[in-house]
């Protein structure tokens, strides 16, 4: 393991907290937990305010159509309905879903009614929402709510979209192209010039349902409280969400709540605003009661964003020895049919990502994006860097069998040297450290790579039908979304702060205030830990306060594995703010000079005469009563600290597959997964396991199970957890991790971002396994997810262009 | 309406309910009993699992007209004074992260080990294939059933 103080942070300081016994560093079993396995719990769904009214939406069963007609009039006379509106009805009224996110000046950027004005274009788009007094009779009136359509032609293809005389997603715009950008950096021609070989593919990664497990919900109340208006829902942005809401629905911030309360899972389908939260306010307001949504799992397939779903075109290269020259990346990125608040961005948080940890002279990233007649597409967890990695991962074991060199070796020659720290890549990105060689050297370890190459020969010579495959993923990504300035460079219409309010409380405890917003990351712990060695408290003494913006106003909330990155400097940095006023009353207290004060496990004690303390809790009281503060000196303790990071992270790992593939049925089995991460010093050893687990079971199904499929007239014909695979139990493999340690110098306490690396590292680690247990079979590429059907056609494929040049040879 | 009588979580009730009333409906808006979630329509979750006489059932996929006579146990009524073995592990294991599949995880757990106090890996992947989490990668899960198994066991020696 790499030494913890190997690369301290710029100022030469490692900061863990003034204490004996630090709490950072320990697997401190969660504070949450009690709540949640007693079923305790504050989902929004479980909110039952006294005459509230169901909303149902009616959503177009079409991928594009004209609506010729909307009749309300049967429901409305339905039992229990109280009211029941469709985008006539509600005017001016009707919200608009804004992008904070135009990417380039000519963006295409369409309108995006919260119902549907006169077409539909995608299955699940709103047309209407009836509200009764009951869930079941709402449902009801929705079943009776008359609409008329004129289909048009569907466009689900995104290249054939982008020819000439397709037809139109958005008619008035005369294209269904977004954007277009790109971002040369070096010089590509001369790297083909100079190259022995340049290798060419076409990737495909494929659209993705996130998922989350808890489905969303709403409950909009007007009444008082922190404002006229309080929004509870399944959000992971309850911040934005209420400057995004003010901005659209016409309710003024400063009259307007939001409440994340507990939230099951977002994986980025939660970093958003939804046209539901939009129209409860509005309808709330309207109506002047509260409204309740609560979506179920057949509307959340198709009225929650999607993700991925990119053609990736690819060139890589270089020199007949392995030293890479340059990469080329044009991809095809599908946005939907209309923008969701960041839905053009998620393609370029690539842009910095696909040369991975590699050093080459020349690098072009271009990317078009295009309108689909299908679910808007946005984060889903990792959001482009995944396929960013997927692409420069799969496309260095391409190198490596064209060159005939191990693809370890590859990397090995071509990567960012543990000295060559900080390093500036061709994209533009610092890196700030970085130990690839240690984190490979475990994970070869814990694989047994030679072993396992041995026996994949041996198969390969032997015919065994089961062939062996080893794929590899040496990659990185970067967390701490992200430096205001740089979101400005990027057109981004925010920044990427956060806050933190530590409050010592008159008895000695501890309130802590964060803009982050958890939801399954264990934030109440680790921000816990965190506070308590700062501050020399007990980590139980410390309760954290979150995801209300009527008790924490000031926040960016939770996403890109920001919240640590980010949110964690705010913390360290309010805790000393805490501590500089704490000890001038020690000073005080103890009459004595504020620097021959040392603070060490929550007590300031005068240096050489420890027997003279002031505890934090006793300074504390004393801040309370003021009966005794330094002249001029405000009554209580308190500390806040709002953080612009000054530079992203840059979580590494190296993640190994071992694949057994039948290559009689197609089927992939994985043999073994070992996984090892750096991602920098960790709070809480335990809540870092369990992201990286959670996050290989998501990109390894990426690999092997899960995708989005629309059918030609454009029906998402996995719309149901029975045709989604979301994998169970008995399919994910035990994972083997472990960690490097190789502190990050952005940060105080040397950590990095742990929620994406999982899910980022591990789908071309499982593909490269496929593809390499059956390359000697002629196969170049498998399709994801790569079930036994697709890998059974990529050998059929292979073996039958096989034949056919024998035929011609003949 | 139908008149149903149920035992949940100890305490006996006696509704009159539409017969389409689904089970988990009746528990969470007619009872209040909001510690049982919903994550699906189509009964692959298992988020919304609950013991009925003993077994572990989706109580989306059955109606409340059918519980009639049966003993429910929800993840609220599970605690029998302490912790039930099974929720101290999945706390000592990190068997959970967001929680929104826990109750069923557990309740499905409970069954399991009902059934077969002392399973292997694959045993438990296997018993616990009806019930998804999307955030732990089920490895911590498999973790706390086998912790949960070891503590039954000790404190069925403490009880001889």
């Amino acid at each position: 393991m790499t030494d913890i103080q190997e690369r301290p942070a710029a100022d030469g300081s490692v900061t863990t907290g003034v204490v004996t016994n630090p709490a950072i560093g320990q697997s401190v079993r969660r504070k949450e937990d009690a709540r949640l396995l007693t079923g305790t719990t504050n989902w929004t769904d479980n909110i039952q305010l006294p005459g509230a009214l169901h909303m149902v939406f009616v959503r177009s069963p079409h991928a594009h159509a004209r609506i010729t007609r909307v009749d309300l009039t049967a429901a409305r006379s339905m039992p229990g309905v109280v009211a029941a509106y469709s985008a006539a009805d509600l005017g001016e009224a009707n919200p608009k879903i804004i992008c904070v996110w135009p990417v380039t000046d000519d963006i295409v950027m369409p309108e995006f009614p919260a119902l549907a004005t006169d077409e539909v274009r995608h299955v699940g788009d709103c047309v209407a929402v009836v509200l009764a007094t009951d869930r079941y009779l709402a449902a009801d009136a929705a079943e009776a709510v008359e609409v008329d359509y004129e289909t048009l032609p569907a466009v689900i293809d995104m290249e054939a979209a982008l020819a000439d005389g397709a037809p139109l997603v958005h008619a008035d715009k005369g294209t269904n192209k977004c954007y277009s950008m790109s971002y040369p950096c070096g010089d590509w021609d001369k790297a083909v010039a100079e190259a022995d070989v340049v290798v060419k593919r076409r990737f495909v990664n494929q659209r993705l349902i996130p998922s989350a497990m808890e489905p969303r919900a709403v409950v909009a109340a007007p009444m008082g409280g922190f404002g006229d208006m309080t929004l509870w829902t399944s959000t992971q942005i309850p911040h934005v969400l209420r400057v995004l809401l003010s901005l659209t629905t016409g309710v003024p911030e400063h009259k307007l709540r939001v409440v994340a309360p507990d939230v099951g899972g977002g994986f980025g389908a939660k970093l958003q605003m939804y046209r539901e939260e939009q129209l409860s306010v509005v309808i709330a307001g309207k109506l002047g009661r509260p409204v309740k949504w609560t979506e179920t799992r057949t509307e959340n397939m198709v009225a929650t964003h999607h993700g991925r779903d990119q053609i990736q075109y690819l060139q890589i290269a270089a020199k007949s020895d392995g030293t890479l020259l340059g990469l080329k990346v044009d991809l095809i990125a599908n946005m939907g049919a209309y923008l969701q608040i960041i839905t053009p961005g998620i393609p370029l948080l690539g842009q910095f990502m696909f040369n991975g940890i590699y050093k080459m002279d020349a690098y072009h990233f271009g990317c078009t994006s295009v309108f689909t007649t299908t679910t808007p597409t946005d984060a889903y967890r990792g959001a482009g860097r995944p396929e960013a990695t997927f692409g420069i991962e799969r496309m260095m074991d391409e190198l490596a069998a064209e060159l005939s060199i191990d693809p370890m070796e590859l990397r090995k020659k071509n990567w960012i040297r543990h000295e060559d720290f900080p390093f500036t890549t061709i994209a533009g990105m610092t890196y700030d450290t970085g130990n690839y060689e240690a984190a490979t050297a475990r994970a070869m370890e814990l694989f047994d790579y030679d072993g396992l190459r041995a026996e994949q020969r041996r198969r390969r010579e032997s015919g065994d039908p089961v062939q062996l495959g080893i794929g590899i993923s040496t990659f990185t990504e970067m967390c701490g979304l992200a430096p205001s300035r740089v979101l400005r460079d990027l057109k981004y219409a925010a920044g990427g702060w956060e806050h933190c309010t530590i409050r010592m409380l008159p008895t000695g405890t501890v309130e802590l205030v964060t803009g982050t917003s958890p939801h399954g990351q264990g934030h109440a712990t680790a921000w816990s830990q965190i506070a308590a060695d700062q501050l020399g408290v007990g980590v139980d003494d410390v309760t954290v306060i979150f995801s209300d913006t009527g008790m924490a106003p000031y926040g960016m909330d939770t996403y890109g594995s920001r919240s640590l990155a980010v949110g964690g400097q705010a913390i360290v940095k309010a805790a000393d703010a805490v501590l500089a006023k704490a000890r001038q009353i020690a000073a005080h207290l103890l009459e004595a000079s504020a620097d021959d004060l040392e603070f060490l496990d929550g007590s300031f004690r005068v240096k050489g005469d420890p027997e003279q303390a002031k505890t934090i809790q006793a300074v504390a009281w004393e801040a309370f009563t003021a009966h005794n503060l330094p002249d001029g000196m405000d009554p209580t303790l308190f500390g806040a600290s709002t953080v612009d990071p000054d530079g992203f992270s840059f979580p590494h790992g190296t993640h190994l597959c071992a694949m057994e593939v039948d290559t009689e049925t197609g089927k992939a089995t994985i043999r073994k997964y070992v996984a090892v991460d750096d991602v920098g010093v960790q709070v809480n050893p335990m809540i870092v396991e369990g992201q990286i687990h959670g996050g290989l079971a998501q990109g390894i199904a990426q690999a092997l199970w899960e995708g989005a499929h629309y059918d030609e007239d454009g029906n998402l014909t996995t719309a149901s957890l029975a045709d989604y695979l979301l994998p169970t139990a008995m399919d994910v493999p035990e994972y083997v991790t472990d960690r490097t340690i190789t502190p990050s110098t952005t940060h105080p306490l040397g950590t990095k971002g742990v929620g994406e690396a999982g899910t980022i590292a591990s789908t071309p680690a499982v593909v490269n396994a496929v593809v390499d247990a059956i390359r000697h079979l002629g196969v170049q590429d498998v399709l994801m997810p790569c079930t036994p059907q697709t890998v059974w056609r990529a050998l059929q494929a292979a073996s039958s262009a096989a034949a056919s040049n024998q035929g011609g040879a003949a | 309406m139908s008149r149903i009588d149920v035992n949940v979580d100890g305490i006996g009730r006696s509704d009159e309910v539409e017969p389409r009333l689904l089970l988990v409906h009746y528990l969470r808006e007619k009872l209040g009993l909001v510690g049982t979630p919903i994550g699906c329509d189509t009964s692959n979750c298992g988020a919304c699992t609950v013991l009925l006489d003993g077994r572990s059932v989706k109580s989306c996929s059955i109606l409340a007209v059918q519980a009639d006579g049966a003993e429910i146990t929800t993840i609220q009524g599970l605690a029998n004074g302490s912790w039930h073995p099974v929720q101290t592990a999945f706390k000592e294991c990190h068997g959970l992260q967001c929680g929104y599949c826990t109750p069923g995880m557990v309740l499905s757990a409970v069954d399991l080990l009902t059934e077969n106090p002392d399973p292997t890996d694959a045993e438990i992947r296997e018993g616990l294939e009806g019930n998804l989490c999307r955030c732990t990668g089920y490895q911590n899960i498999v973790k706390s059933v086998h912790h949960a198994a070891g503590l039954m066991h000790e404190s069925a020696e403490v009880a001889k």
